[in-house]
């Protein structure tokens, strides 16, 4: 019998309802996908919290890690010219 | 009241207290793994099914009791009624064993569940099968949990499939008792109200045989235990069930949140 440490860890994603995206709201241990999809769906739908679900395995994600943090996202701060903040906004356009 | 009508309201009463009973009590046992299940997820993932059970109890014994005299409540009868008075199957009450015997059970009760409610939610019964067509759901997933697990831990390694096989055999001989439709007046069942649970059994013995032939066990070949949880003889663990379930209700009668 497998250690159940060796559970690997699974991400899951909840889409609320339709037409929003699926967001990531928290992980858990399962022997493999197909349990995991049914363990989220009972930690994580049982209160009416979504409509459809994903899980992916922890593993297959490649993350930004934080010491790249300021070579990532630092240089962003000071290039304003890549916001729309240039253009008049036409009077009467809703939803901008 | 008619002596008819009143006597169609006890075999009615009967029959909807026994599928009652078989919720509730399957729901007491199976909380008890929260907190003690191989995994947390698992603890929720029980926890929510007992929850299920649980629902299915109190919209049951709620109808059960407005068909009595006086009118009884959804606590009259699950807190204040005896051991002699409940007529649950015995698969139900039987204590705790590993999570082989918590899977196995789960499978045969889910699979005879899915059976009865499907079925009567096409029951005369105006009360009845709104019930079941909510409950069917439920089962539903209970039997796909239950499943899920028997596959994996059956067709598993050499200890997991020994510790399933010995679980089935354990609990098999409590199977037939499911079936076993002496309790179920007939005119219920001509009435189209009730089914007769005899009838569930070709369906459930496909659907059983099918997920042990997957996971590579077998079906047991064991003889019917004696049984009598319908007609409320019941086993030595039932007693320790109800004092645990009953005892608070019963030391502060009237106690509310």
């Amino acid at each position: 019998m497998s250690d159940r440490r060796e559970w690997p860890l699974f991400e899951v994603f909840v889409r609320s309802r339709r037409g929003l995206s699926h967001v990531h709201v928290g992980s858990l241990h399962a022997p493999d996908a197909a349990m995991a999809l049914r363990n989220a769906r009972d930690l994580y739908t049982r209160r009416q919290e979504g409509v459809s679900l994903w899980v992916v395995p922890a593993a297959a994600i490649t993350a930004s890690s934080p010491e790249e943090k300021d070579a990532f996202f630092d240089p962003a701060a000071d290039k304003i010219y890549r916001h729309p903040t240039f253009y008049d906004v036409p009077e009467g356009v809703e939803h901008l | 009241m008619s002596t008819t009508d009143s006597r169609t309201r006890d075999t009615l009463a009967t029959y909807v207290l026994s599928l009652a009973d078989d919720a509730l009590v399957s729901a007491q046992r199976m909380g008890e793994w929260i907190a003690s299940a191989p995994q947390l997820e698992e603890d929720v993932a029980l926890g929510n099914i007992a929850l299920d059970l649980l629902g299915q109890a109190r919209s049951l014994l709620t109808y059960a009791g407005s068909l009595t005299e006086p009118v009884l409540t959804e606590d009259d009868l699950a807190y204040w009624r005896d051991e002699r008075e409940f007529r649950n199957v015995h698969l139900v009450e039987r204590a705790n064993g590993d999570f082989g015997v918590a899977v196995v059970r789960l499978l045969v009760l889910s699979t005879y569940l899915r059976e009865l409610y499907a079925r009567l939610t096409v029951s005369t019964d105006e009360t009845l099968a709104p019930i079941a067509a909510k409950a069917v759901k439920e089962v539903d997933y209970h039997r796909d949990h239950a499943t899920m697990w028997v596959l994996r831990l059956g067709d598993g390694t050499e200890e997991s499939r020994a510790r399933m096989q010995a679980a089935l055999d354990a609990e098999w001989p409590y199977v037939a008792e499911l079936f076993d439709g002496g309790y179920v007046d007939l005119a219920l069942v001509e009435g189209g109200a009730a089914v007769d649970p005899a009838q569930l059994r070709p369906a459930f013995d496909r659907r059983i045989s099918d997920v042990l032939a997957e996971a590579t066990l077998r079906v047991p070949d064991v003889r019917p235990a004696v049984t009598g949880g319908r007609h409320g003889v019941h086993t030595e663990q039932m007693g320790y069930l109800l004092a645990e379930m009953q005892h608070l209700a019963r030391s502060h009668p009237g106690a509310s949140w």
